[in-house]
């Protein structure tokens, strides 16, 4: 039965990617006072960068080619080990949440590589600050895994939702610091406004637009849906970890599966309706000014599980 | 098994003897990999079929009353197989590298001494035997760096190599001195029946940090370190990194593991902390180098770091009488210094194969070496990803461990530990952050891009015999991720023998999973989550092949329709490393940018320069190195003193000294 749901949620998350994506666009654009694109436009999109030719500089190598795939398939992998609608998911036993970060790591050393193949200076300026961006975010993410697992005894995802489901944890100021420390990840991780911004194309302020910028066609497609999937897995995460309400903890009854579905599906539109809220609110960082976005997330992070420590030997 | 090791390494010396009149680098090198491999297997099959029961020989030499002892337990048959199954693979990748040696003669004689010596070493079983070996390996290896002597700067890094590896064995021959107590019991055997009171214990502990640390490249001991192993042979650089620091590694677990039996948890504490901070302090020294070789060398003082941010955990854990911690600690650092060994092996002979290629190691003449040299490149990106602990390759699996124990530190009672833990966690999850930029750094400039000179250009792949122990060492790091269970079956007797418990066993049905010990619901799979990206790469493959059946076209790079042949276009390796080395640069490097701009109108070009530092140098050895010459210049006085004078001084201090005996009787 974890397995027949591991399917069904390989095959969710897939379909409701650029749904969300699409969401968070009408949203932004309203809210900025304009009519928006339709809600289905990322899934055209996608369809139409499929049907194009795609062409690749004359000196890229294998890795360029590849390089779409193996990113799109691990971030992918991720997004199947996150309890979503049910904390029974069948890969749920192999990986806990730090090998999650590390499918997360293999994923953006994959892009930076691809950045940095055909040699331009978009290519490097994307993948060098990318670089710092993750050699920030990746041990802040850490720091929120130790408070949690301090706090539930376990890294494994499935096992800190159902934990954190029974509410024994109760209200925690680590906790909460774990939540922002974790959205801050997120944002960045995203490449999102503050951070990025994934509608520029000027040099100086974009990250990730820059590294993928000699991609298209179906590699490009590939790079899109991956943003788009990037987008459900934190959103999924922060939803596991800090509200698993309403996820169903066992194989059944049917109706269980159907509100842990119902609920995942309005936590994602909850957390895409802040992120509009909230990318509308807020102006463009300096790149430099993000390591002390990130490296206040770290910090965060670390006070977290130092209180943890700090209370439990009380 | 020992009489096969310890003839392998007698071979081995004899080939060293041998290799300075022979002069025939197939005969040296094809010699040492057949003693290298004898020792290998012999300690393979003591491992998988002793029963744990160590083997003595004592030998008819060495001093009147302490006849050399030689010993083969569980602990030196582990780092046996890390230093003999590298130095097979470095033998065969040396039999093609040798051929391109400049001075050969500077090289043959001493290879196979350096790894007899780091087998003796080993092997040792009393306090004399063991210097003797490990000066033995030391010197040789100094030797080794000497290789290319005409350049100065090798010089100066074997100088001062030379200087911290006396001043690490002075180390370690005081902490034998207090192991071996008053009454002088030299070997082990004694050592390991005598009880050790706290002080003298603790004085022990610090002295083989010091002394062993400074060879395992511990900041701040770690100087030497970044320009010794660079300065070296490619094949012997990649011994150096990956087996001779294990041997440093090995000396400290068997001095505060084996020799010493009282262990406190503050050593714990120090150990933690120069651990963490060797790691960060060596990862960022990676991101910014130029030299491809230095930077992996300055890596290797980042995976000593976390290994012993390990060992310390196994030592506060095993004080608090939490055995079975201890063990999964010790289990997570022994598995990261084999994992080091192979990535590391790996990186240096694929360096090695680039210098050879290209006739350079300075990254920023690098790049577009994945079309030239296609085999080479992706060995080398295994060994990046491997040790940028990416799943489901094997730097992951240890880190991971390590990481679980690093959360299993909440248990721990003392209030320094809960605050050293979780900071010590989060610079070890920092230092991994920071090696992914360094060696996707690393790859992405040398062998990705367009080449940015015109020997890279002209590139071509490199032999066999050089091609085959890369993949081999792969192969391994593959492996060992994918099949974790391997590395657990030969760490286990270590272990069982250390703490008499076996933390994470590799039985049946186990060897594809990590589990920490007494825990049901956490594990890791490196082959499970391998199988799941698989058929997820797949599908994704043929879903798309289904929907967009065009073929790509191929065209000049689009580079927001600006593109530059100029292979100065791309992005440098200082230019990569810039963002990195703005966000740390005060605290670590204090790094000075200046920018020379020209007015408008004047001819002369724009200058952009960079300085930046180790603050090791700095605030330590540079007020040392002060002082040590004003004192020189000082007593240089005494040399030129009348006879007379000489002769009252020397009058002078025999009085003093009669006078102390007579105070202190």
């Amino acid at each position: 039965m974890s397995w027949l749901f591991q399917l069904l949620q390989a095959a969710l998350v897939l379909a409701v990617a650029p749904l969300l994506t699409g969401f968070v666009r009408v949203l932004k654009a309203r809210l900025l006072g304009r009519q928006g694109p339709p809600l289905l436009q990322p899934y055209r999109d996608l369809l139409r960068l499929l049907r194009k030719d795609p062409v690749i500089a004359d000196n890229a190598s294998w890795l360029f080619r590849g390089a779409p795939y193996l990113g799109f398939a691990l971030i992918w992998l991720g997004a199947c080990l996150i309890p979503t609608f049910s904390s029974r998911i069948g890969l749920g036993a192999t990986a806990d949440f730090i090998a999650l970060m590390g499918i997360l790591a293999g994923a953006r050393f994959v892009q930076a590589l691809a950045g940095l193949d055909v040699g331009t200076a978009f290519g490097g300026i994307g993948s060098s600050r990318d670089m710092m961006i993750g050699a920030l975010a990746e041990p802040a993410v850490l720091m929120v895994i130790f408070t949690v697992s301090l706090l539930t005894h376990t890294t494994s995802l499935p096992l800190i939702s159902e934990f954190m489901q029974t509410g024994s944890v109760g209200l925690r100021v680590s906790l909460a610091l774990a939540l922002i420390a974790l959205v801050m990840v997120a944002i960045a991780e995203n490449a999102r406004i503050p951070v990025d911004n994934p509608a520029t194309h000027l040099e100086l302020t974009m990250v990730h637009e820059a590294m993928v910028l000699e991609y298209s066609g179906r590699h490009l497609a590939l790079i899109e849906a991956t943003a788009m999937l990037k987008l459900v897995l934190y959103l999924s995460l922060i939803a596991a970890i800090f509200v698993p309400f309403g996820m169903a903890t066992g194989t059944g009854p049917a109706g269980a599966i159907a509100l842990g579905l119902a609920t995942w599906v309005g936590k994602l539109a909850a957390g895409g309706a802040l992120l509009a809220v909230f990318e509308t609110s807020i102006a463009k960082m300096r790149v430099f000014r993000v390591s002390e976005f990130l490296g206040g997330a770290l910090l965060l992070g670390l006070l977290a599980t130092i209180y943890l420590y700090v209370t439990r030997a009380l | 098994m020992l009489t096969a090791v310890f003839t392998a390494a007698l071979a081995l010396l004899a080939l060293g003897a041998g290799g300075a009149a022979l002069r025939r680098h197939t005969l040296v090198y094809s010699g040492s990999a057949a003693a290298c491999a004898v020792a290998f297997l012999a300690a393979l099959l003591w491992l998988l079929g002793s029963g744990g029961e160590p083997e003595h020989l004592v030998l008819p030499v060495g001093l009147p009353w302490l006849p050399v002892h030689l010993r083969l337990d569980a602990l030196a048959a582990f780092f046996l197989l890390l230093v003999d199954g590298l130095g097979l693979l470095a033998s065969i990748y040396a039999l093609g590298y040798g051929r391109h040696e400049e001075e050969p003669g500077r090289v043959l004689p001493f290879y196979p001494a350096f790894l007899a010596g780091m087998n003796f070493a080993l092997l040792a079983d009393d306090a004399f035997s063991f210097l003797v070996a490990w000066e033995f390996m030391s010197l040789a290896s100094w030797l080794l760096v000497l290789a290319s002597h005409r350049q100065p700067e090798t010089r100066r890094a074997a100088y001062i190599y030379l200087v911290m590896a006396a001043f690490g064995t002075m180390a370690l021959i005081l902490a034998f001195g207090v192991l071996a107590g008053p009454e002088g019991g030299y070997s082990f055997e004694q050592m390991r029946q005598r009880p050790d009171a706290l002080w003298p214990a603790t004085l022990v502990a610090f002295l083989v940090l010091v002394g062993a640390g400074s060879k395992a490249g511990l900041a701040p001991l770690h100087v030497w370190l970044p320009l010794a192993h660079p300065a070296a042979p490619s094949h012997v650089s990649a011994l150096m990194s990956g087996a001779m620091t294990k041997v440093a590694v090995y000396v400290i677990i068997r001095i505060l593991f084996e020799l010493v039996d009282t262990v406190v948890w503050w050593w714990g504490l120090v150990f933690l902390l120069v651990g963490g901070g060797s790691a960060l302090v060596g990862v960022l020294f990676a991101v910014v180098q130029r030299d491809l070789k230095t930077l992996l060398a300055s890596s290797t003082i980042e995976n000593l770091g976390i290994v012993i941010a390990a060992v310390g955990l196994a030592i506060a854990f095993k004080a608090n009488g939490l055995p079975l911690l201890g063990a999964m600690a010790l289990v997570a650092g022994l598995f990261h210094a084999l994992n080091h060994a192979v990535f590391k092996g790996l990186l240096f002979l694929g360096a090695g194969a680039v210098l050879v290629a290209t006739g350079t190691r300075d990254l920023e003449r690098l790049g577009g070496l994945i079309h030239r040299m296609p085999y080479t490149a992706l060995v080398f990106l295994v060994g990046c990803a491997a040790i940028a602990a990416i799943p489901p390759l094997n730097g992951f699996a240890s880190e991971w461990l390590i990481f679980q124990s690093v959360i299993e530190g909440a248990v721990l009672p003392q209030w320094s530990l809960q605050f050293a833990v979780p900071v010590v966690g989060a610079l070890v999850a920092l230092s991994a952050a920071l090696a992914l930029a360094a060696f996707v750094r690393a790859f992405g400039i040398a062998f990705l891009g367009r080449p940015r000179a015109a020997e890279t250009a002209a590139a071509r792949e490199v032999e066999a015999t050089m091609r085959m122990p890369m993949g081999v060492l792969a192969g391994l790091a593959i492996l060992l991720g994918l099949v974790p269970g391997l590395a657990l079956t030969v760490i286990g007797p270590v272990i069982e023998a250390l703490f008499g418990t076996v933390a994470i066993s590799a039985a049946a049905g186990r060897f594809l999973w990590l589990v920490p010990p007494g825990r049901l619901d956490v594990a890791y799979s490196g082959f499970g989550l391998f199988a799941a990206g698989a058929v997820l790469l797949a599908l994704t493959i043929a879903a798309v092949k289904r929907v967009s059946r065009r073929k790509p076209r191929r065209s000049a790079p689009w580079d927001c329709g600006f593109p530059d042949p100029h292979p100065a276009t791309q992005y440098s390796a200082a230019g990569f490393a810039q963002p990195i080395r703005r966000v740390f640069a005060d605290s670590v490097f204090r790094a000075v940018e200046r920018v020379d701009m020209p007015a408008p109108g004047e001819q002369r070009s724009a200058r952009l320069e960079v300085r930046f530092e180790d603050r090791a140098w700095t605030l330590i050895y540079a007020p040392i190195a002060r002082a040590v010459g004003t004192v020189t210049e000082r007593l240089n006085v005494l040399q030129f003193l009348t006879i007379r004078r000489n002769l009252s001084l020397m009058f002078g201090a025999l009085v003093l000294l009669l006078a102390i005996i007579a105070v202190l009787r």
